[in-house]
């Protein structure tokens, strides 16, 4: 008997692979079945406010996959650490530090990013994906895991906001990333909807967006 | 253990010295960047209501404007001001127009830059005013450059903080900002007349006289701003105007 067990207990030492399937399923399962603004309806502030352009909409999600990998990383790293009755300002302190870090670095190298994106830079912070996620996977789960988590919830609200901006600018302003699509196309006085360009359009796009993603999914709310 | 008080007081006080240290390193690392940042971004706009800047590198714009560009500053009076009220040197550069904008006109410091032939500081060619002024949802504020008749717009740029993307904030399209270009700010006996953004688009040509230009569509209010603010700047600077006018025509008058 005991051999057995002293057999079990080494069976199980060799490392989980790097991408193992239950990791994966960190990844995948927030870009679709589990998205945290289609699904979750989380983060739909900033999914309104900054997507009427592809540029700033790609600057922001790349800032939100930045900071939620680095806050997801240090508040698993600190877990054991952190007292339960404080966690809550342990985590807004991490997410406040990286988005200043964020907002300092556009400053300094992408000035007329920072200038076009403003205040939502600053907004990451309540950005409820970002602390959403620290309360509930990083508090509980190994560095790497909440890595993983961090960029699958990070893409998952990316390619949603990115999405919602393409519609928004090309029908609003009929362009993509700034460049003139239906002009290239001959299409000189193709009619823009100015309703695109107000968080309204937003609104429009995103609830097609779900009701594609529920009838693909066939996700019901309880 | 960790649940006791001085874990938590010990924790957070760690916690937030580590953090702050963090931040203020970073903040004295890139200050150096952040202001070249700034400085590119004002003189970038100053040239744009002068010359094209399209493809221009951030040092060659640098080196551009430190060639062709003397600043002064001036008062509602249009006498020059080389100190504040605390004693210390004013650069035109820095003067904060958002900040003046909330003071009395009279108190205001108004910079004037003169854009002259590369290190011909005597060559002037246009001078270039700032303005600033209230659109639709923000402000918005710009450069207009005046040919040396001081009349005749040579160039804008506008920039805004909130106009709609698409309608208002089409101010900053050098199509729109061509359409002030040989416009004229005074009429031919020398009455401040400014110029004005009309109503709508494809106004009818014979509206569109010296003092009139073309609106835009889906954009009055942010247009009626444009024209606010212009007439308001054009105001503050005449006295400076004025002067220049009469110290040209004293200079013609000694030939």
């Amino acid at each position: 008997m005991s051999t057995q067990t002293i057999e079990q207990a080494v069976e199980k030492k060799p490392a989980e692979a790097i991408l193992s399937k239950r990791r994966k399923k960190f990844i995948n399962d927030p870009l679709s079945e589990d998205n945290p603004i289609t699904v979750q309806v989380l983060g739909i502030c900033s999914a309104l406010a900054v997507t009427t352009q592809m540029k700033p909409t790609l600057t922001l999600a790349i800032s939100v996959i930045f900071v939620m990998i680095f806050s997801n990383l240090i508040i698993s790293l600190m877990r054991s650490l952190v007292p339960t009755r404080v966690r809550i300002i342990v985590q807004l302190a991490v997410i406040a530090t990286l988005v200043t870090l964020v907002s300092e670095v556009l400053m300094a190298y992408q000035y007329d990013m920072y200038k076009e994106l403003s205040v939502f830079v600053g907004l990451i912070i309540t950005n409820c994906i970002v602390m959403g996620r620290l309360e509930a996977f990083a508090l509980a789960n190994k560095p790497w895991d909440s890595v993983l988590d961090a960029v699958g919830n990070g893409l998952g609200y990316s390619w949603i906001i990115l999405a919602v901006a393409f519609f928004r600018e090309i029908f609003g302003s009929g362009k993509i990333f700034g460049w003139p699509v239906f002009e290239a196309m001959g299409l000189e006085n193709f009619p823009i909807n100015g309703l695109m360009v107000t968080p309204v359009g937003a609104f429009f796009i995103l609830g097609m967006i779900i009701w594609v993603q529920r009838n693909r999914t066939g996700f019901v709310e309880h | 253990m960790q649940q006791s008080n001085t874990y938590v007081i010990v924790f957070s006080a760690i916690l937030t010295i580590v953090l702050g240290g963090l931040l203020s390193l970073a903040n004295q690392g890139l200050k150096p960047m952040q202001q070249k940042s700034v400085e590119l971004d004002t003189k970038k706009k100053i040239l744009s209501a002068v010359t094209d800047l399209k493809g221009k590198k951030g040092n060659e714009i640098l080196e551009l404007y430190g060639q062709t560009i003397e600043s002064i500053v001036v008062n509602l009076d249009g006498d020059p001001v080389e100190k504040d009220e605390k004693g210390s040197d004013i650069e035109a550069e820095k003067v904060n127009i958002a900040k003046n904008f909330k003071k009395a006109p009279e108190d205001r410091m108004y910079p004037v830059f003169k854009y002259h032939k590369a290190g011909d500081k005597d060559a002037v060619e246009a001078y270039i005013f700032p303005v600033y002024g209230k659109g639709l949802w923000g402000p918005i504020w710009g450069f207009i450059a005046l040919e040396t008749d001081l009349n005749t717009i040579k160039g804008t740029s506008f920039d805004h903080k909130s106009e709609t993307p698409g309608l208002g904030s089409r101010i900053t399209s050098t199509e729109v900002r061509n359409r002030y270009n040989g416009k004229k700010v005074f009429d031919d006996s020398g009455n401040l007349v400014s110029i004005s953004m009309l109503k709508g688009e494809n106004n009818s040509p014979n509206v569109l006289d010296d003092h009139h230009i073309d609106g835009l569509s889906g954009a009055t209010l942010t247009a009626y701003g444009v024209n606010d603010m212009l007439d308001s700047y054009f105001k503050y600077y005449q006295g400076y105007i004025n002067k220049l006018k009469n110290a040209t025509e004293k200079v013609a008058l000694l030939y």
